[in-house]
């Protein structure tokens, strides 16, 4: 039925040699340095589109040791262009986790105390199927015949990993950004196994504004002559240029105008003395620039499509009858929703309208705004206020549910 | 019996007297709960599912990571989105003066929860009339210590008013205490006028009316 493949060792990556880096991460796609689950033709999954997703792999990271009586999983769900890589040295890059300052020994999501696992989502391009995969029937990648996909059908997909790890009720689902929406798609579609739920710097749906900035993404990445229709792998060349512009363009998004300001202002590469060119001549020019060349380097331009995609079908409420509080009627799982005050993004609104939804159907739920200057990247930084917050719903709700033994209720005051 | 216990958990008197207005194991929601201390009093000393909304940051990431429910939100804007009857007591502590419109704030409590237990600083205290009567000045005492150009206490009222608002909107008044500057409660029997001039503060209970 399906079979498990360990291949978790790491592999020792020197950057600078950029053309390897490319082909490294062409090879995440098909030979991962992740655990890997396959389910074969008789478990496809099927899709929001009507169609089926096989064979489904998942690639996915774990930390920590499950307890016995398998009451510890936290589920992290990485958002658009993260991986399964949370706590552990990226294979491609060579940097740390994404999540090392949040997910880790004596961090808020502690893996002394929880087994933490993080899956690539499917459409993503680090070993779970993606548009980067191979397709068994052709011998090439799917490109663009791998179906379109939704949040929904990723949520479904990681479900069928947690069934597969054996796990009947999740300790917590965590996530940001797209993560925020897998983790809101939990709670609404298996609420049964959900204990808690943090969806931070998240939207219960994307705005017009959200898509609009993805579609800027999207048709930068497919007006790349490379791009070749979405074959551009069987032709041995990569639409490099249009996903370094469309990444450009993502990165202003995740940063607030003050962060932008306070780092570089207005800058120059070399003295005050304007060239008159064309050149990255503004230090936020050449920022950027880097940001989109090194992001070629890791993830493939078709991915971007799908998971830009799914983002943009993200509505829950759409999937239950328009009220978002329908989407968590009569649900039991603790929810701990938080914003940060600069993220235009998904902004605090946003997260309120969760909130209210959550109010309205009587749920049990704590929200934060947590104020920061970094806008939407907050949520990846050390936060003082974030990092205890979460360790405080989290304690608190592994204590209600057991994990954790109560302190001494003595008053511990004089 | 109260104030053993105040000594004991160095809890207010006023949170422990809302705590015995609470029955054991009620759905409380505290609105402008602060940093949560008279929700883990209930949640403790009660064992109420306590939930909390706080306007301030400070106040609500305290209370989360003291692991309690509480919302970032604003009494006067935020109460909409609970449904009718959603818990057995809706408190407002030492917050209706706060608010910009006392009389919405508690319509809606008294429609998200079968009880409203509300509890406010008297402004008719003698201390607070002798201060205008002599001074001629807004009163500053140790319990409303801001001065009048910025405070957060846009609402006033005294026991007289709270009274009469009770009777406005048509609410039934279920349980009171008056509580002295020493924080000793005043005579139950005693008429409203004397809790008007020596309560310092007042918790009050009340219930939608029947009929």
């Amino acid at each position: 039925m399906f079979f498990i493949k360990n291949s978790g060792e790491r592999m020792s990556t020197k950057p600078g040699a950029e053309r390897n880096l490319k082909q490294q991460s062409l090879r995440e796609a098909d030979a991962p340095h992740s655990l890997v689950v396959r389910f074969d033709a008789a478990d496809a999954l099927h899709l929001d589109s009507g169609g089926r997703l096989t064979p489904l792999t998942l690639a996915y990271q774990t930390y920590g040791v499950l307890n016995a009586q398998k009451s510890n999983a936290v589920l992290i769900c990485h958002a658009l262009t993260g991986d399964q890589h949370v706590a552990n040295a990226n294979p491609i890059t060579g940097k740390a986790g994404w999540w090392e300052n949040m997910a880790g020994p004596g961090r808020p999501i502690d893996t002394n105390i929880y087994f933490v696992i993080c899956s690539n989502v499917i459409g993503g391009c680090m070993g779970s199927t993606g548009p980067a995969s191979s397709n068994p029937a052709t011998g090439k990648s799917f490109g663009l015949d791998l179906p379109v996909l939704t949040i929904r059908d990723m949520v479904r997909a990681q479900a069928r990993l947690i069934d597969y790890l054996g796990i009947e009720r999740l300790f917590c689902v965590a996530g940001g950004s797209m993560g925020g929406m897998q983790v809101l798609q939990w709670a609404a579609t298996y609420p049964e196994r959900v204990y808690c739920a943090l969806p931070i710097a998240t939207a219960p749906k994307h705005s017009s504004q959200n898509i609009a900035f993805h579609e800027v993404g999207r048709q930068s990445i497919m007006a790349d002559p490379d791009w070749r229709g979405g074959r551009y792998l069987d032709e041995d060349v990569a639409p490099s240029k249009g996903l370094a512009v469309a990444r450009m363009a993502a990165h202003i998004t995740y940063l607030s105008d003050e962060a932008l300001q306070r780092k570089f202002g207005r800058n120059m590469q070399s003295g005050a003395e304007r060239s008159f060119s064309f050149d990255a001549e503004f230090q936020v020019e050449n920022y950027l620039r880097y940001q989109g060349a090194s992001f070629v380097d890791r993830f493939d331009a078709n991915s971007y499509l799908y998971v830009t995609r799914a983002c943009d079908y993200f509505d829950l409420a759409g999937e239950y009858g328009g009220s978002l509080a329908a989407a968590f009627a009569g649900t039991k799982t603790r929810f701990c929703v938080v914003s940060f005050s600069t993220d235009w993004l998904y902004p605090t609104s946003a997260s309120r309208a969760i909130v209210h939804a959550l109010n309205a159907a009587g749920a049990s739920v704590s929200f934060v705004e947590i104020e920061s200057d970094k806008g939407h990247d907050a949520f990846l930084l050390d936060e003082p206020d974030f990092m205890g917050t979460t360790r405080g719903f989290l304690e608190a709700a592994a204590r209600s549910s057991g994990i954790i033994s109560n302190p001494t209720t003595q008053s511990t005051k004089s | 019996m109260t104030e053993h216990l105040a000594a004991r958990d160095s809890a207010r008197v006023d949170f422990l007297t809302v705590a015995e207005m609470v029955e054991p194991g009620a759905r409380v929601l505290d609105v402008g709960c602060g940093n949560g201390a008279l929700l883990a009093l209930l949640a403790e000393k009660r064992g109420c599912d306590a939930r909390g909304i706080e306007l301030s940051q400070r106040g609500v990431n305290e209370a989360v990571s003291r692991g309690l429910s509480v919302v970032q939100g604003d009494a006067d804007k935020d109460l909409a989105s609970y449904p009718d009857g959603a818990f057995d007591y809706v408190i407002l502590s030492q917050t209706l003066q706060a608010t910009h419109r006392p009389k919405d704030v508690l319509a809606d409590m008294l429609r998200i929860g079968k009880r409203a237990i509300v509890s406010f600083p008297n402004f008719a205290h003698w201390r607070i009339r002798s201060q205008i009567l002599f001074k001629g000045r807004m009163p500053v005492t140790e319990n409303l210590s801001y001065s009048w150009f910025d405070t957060p206490n846009i609402h006033f009222c005294t026991i007289a008013d709270f009274v009469a608002l009770a009777r406005i909107m048509d609410a039934k008044i279920e349980n009171a205490v008056a509580l002295d500057r020493f924080g000793q409660r005043i005579m139950v029997n005693a008429p409203w006028a004397l809790w008007n001039l020596f309560g310092d503060q007042a918790i009050f209970c009340l219930s939608k009316s029947r009929d």
